[in-house]
């Protein structure tokens, strides 16, 4: 799992991106496209049509035995006794100081048998505190290494991929998922989730099919105007849904109520930070994420300090960019409570430059 | 990747086009490629006299910001007006429509001395 620093791990799908003249980078130690024809020009596909990204490089543990939803239960923020077979959550593993040690999924495949598919860049570390607090003697396989992933996503996806399968596509609920056959591969998980708004599929396939698998959703596409995807629009994405990006928005150091996830902090049940989070809703984080959107022009980046009218630092970006929807200046950011309201001016530090930014409740773009 | 032979460039990947005692200034067309889709670029440096290599401007595109370097000596006389309207003119035209600015040289001779287009390609290759 872990590479030597300087040796950049390849996807099973590295030769396709080349093929398609994708810009090669590195990423969470590997070599990932990060855009094809332009970061604009595959949002706005994505948004009105459909689009494939590769994401492979993200991390697969598989969880079984008796004690896994004890251990889940334990381990995750969610209340992991709401799923059922063929269900998926959204979560995050609290890290004991009331920090977040990453976002994840959880896929209930069967009652004492789970997937966690966790962030390429928190892979180790996950790994690591995932076993240190396995006290419930189950089974934690690492199956990042067998298992490619390709998102297909926007709203062309179910029409352009219904002929490659058996399971009816448009009336998978979001958040489920089925196994069945796919471009003629058995066992492909097929799941209703996506990082981009846009609704679509993501699919798990073993490294093996996984050139077969893109080249035929790539055919079955074709005429739905699908085209390749790079890491670049997924963000601009993900952004203009005013979803979390671990490393920008939430990291160890900021809780899940701070970061807007109390829907996914479930006090119905005892977990890892339960007892300090609960009390932080109860009384009020002192800091928020929240959406801004830029009222003069500029650019907010991740690390601009946020300022009040009198220039005194309030808090700091977390993601910022041009929104490819909408051509407005957006970004998300912590700031103190005071100032985290709804239609509350800000300034944004840019530079030499103080611009005035509008405090927006994301998403930034509704489709 | 276009390098056209009339034009002078700096390691920080601009170009520069010598008509008379001005020099016309943009970002090449490898720099337009490795920044991606431009969506902003300020310059608020207009009447200022700015020494080689001192900032002159921001290139903002979707996923990164970058600074604009003066490749020589000189006032900046003139800010590319169209480029504020339709920053992509900077992607699709970078030695044309998307130039950045004019500047009126303190040296006239300063410009020789940046690199040509076969040495700008061997540090680009």
């Amino acid at each position: 799992m872990a590479t030597a620093e300087g040796v950049m791990q390849r996807t099973p799908l590295y030769d396709e991106h080349v093929k398609n003249g994708a810009k090669m980078v590195p990423f969470a130690g590997f070599e990932m496209p990060v855009q094809y024809t332009g970061v604009k020009d595959e949002h706005i596909c994505v948004r009105e049509a459909v689009g494939m990204f590769d994401v492979s490089h993200m991390g697969e543990f598989v969880v079984t035995g008796p004690g896994s939803i004890d251990f889940l239960q334990k381990v995750t923020s969610n209340d992991v006794s709401k799923l059922v077979d063929g269900k998926v959550q959204y979560s995050c593993l609290p890290n004991g100081k009331g920090g977040i040690v990453d976002d994840l999924l959880v896929y209930r495949i069967a009652e004492e048998k789970f997937l966690l598919v966790v962030n390429a860049s928190n892979m180790e570390k996950d790994w690591n505190w995932l076993n240190e607090n396995n006290s419930f003697d189950c089974t934690l396989e690492n199956k990042s290494d067998d298992w490619a992933l390709l998102a297909v996503q926007g709203p062309k996806t179910s029409e352009a991929l219904q002929s490659l399968t058996s399971v009816t596509l448009a009336e998978m609920k979001y958040y489920t998922f089925e196994v069945g056959e796919f471009a003629g591969v058995q066992g492909v998980m097929i799941s209703a989730t996506g990082y981009t708004g846009a609704g679509g599929f993501e699919l798990y396939v073993r490294n093996s099919d996984a050139p077969a698998v893109w080249n035929a959703v790539m055919e079955a596409g074709k005429d739905h105007g699908i085209k390749p995807c790079g890491l670049a629009a997924r963000d601009t994405l993900r952004l203009e849904m005013g979803f979390c990006l671990y490393g920008n928005d939430i990291d160890d150091t900021t809780s899940p109520i701070e970061a807007g996830l109390g829907w996914i902090t479930k006090f119905t049940k005892e977990f890892i930070d339960g007892d300090l989070l609960k009390k932080q809703k109860e009384d009020g984080p002192s800091r928020k994420l929240v959406g801004f959107e830029l009222v003069d022009r500029g650019i907010p980046r991740q690390g601009y300090d946020i300022v009040d009218g009198n220039g005194n630092k309030i808090g700091y970006v977390t993601s910022g960019t041009m929104s490819p929807s909408t051509n407005k200046a957006i970004g998300m950011g912590y700031v103190s409570t005071e100032h985290a309201k709804t239609d509350n001016s800000v300034y944004i530090a840019i530079r030499n430059k103080q611009i005035e930014a509008k405090i927006v409740r994301p998403p930034f773009y509704k489709a | 990747m276009n390098t056209p032979k009339d034009l002078r460039y700096t390691k920080d990947h601009e170009w520069v086009r010598l008509e008379g005692d001005v020099a016309v200034i943009g970002i090449t067309d490898y720099a337009q490629g490795e920044l991606g889709d431009i969506v902003f670029v300020e310059v608020e440096t207009e009447g200022e006299e700015l020494d080689a290599e001192e900032v002159f401007g921001t290139v903002e595109a979707v996923k990164t910001v970058s600074d604009l370097f003066m490749p020589v000596a000189g006032e900046v006389i003139e800010v590319n007006e169209a480029i504020a309207d339709d920053p992509a003119l900077v992607n699709s035209d970078p030695y044309g429509e998307g130039w950045m600015i004019k500047i009126k040289l303190t040296d006239a001779g300063s410009v020789a001395e940046l690199l040509d287009a076969e040495a700008y390609e061997a540090l680009i290759a």
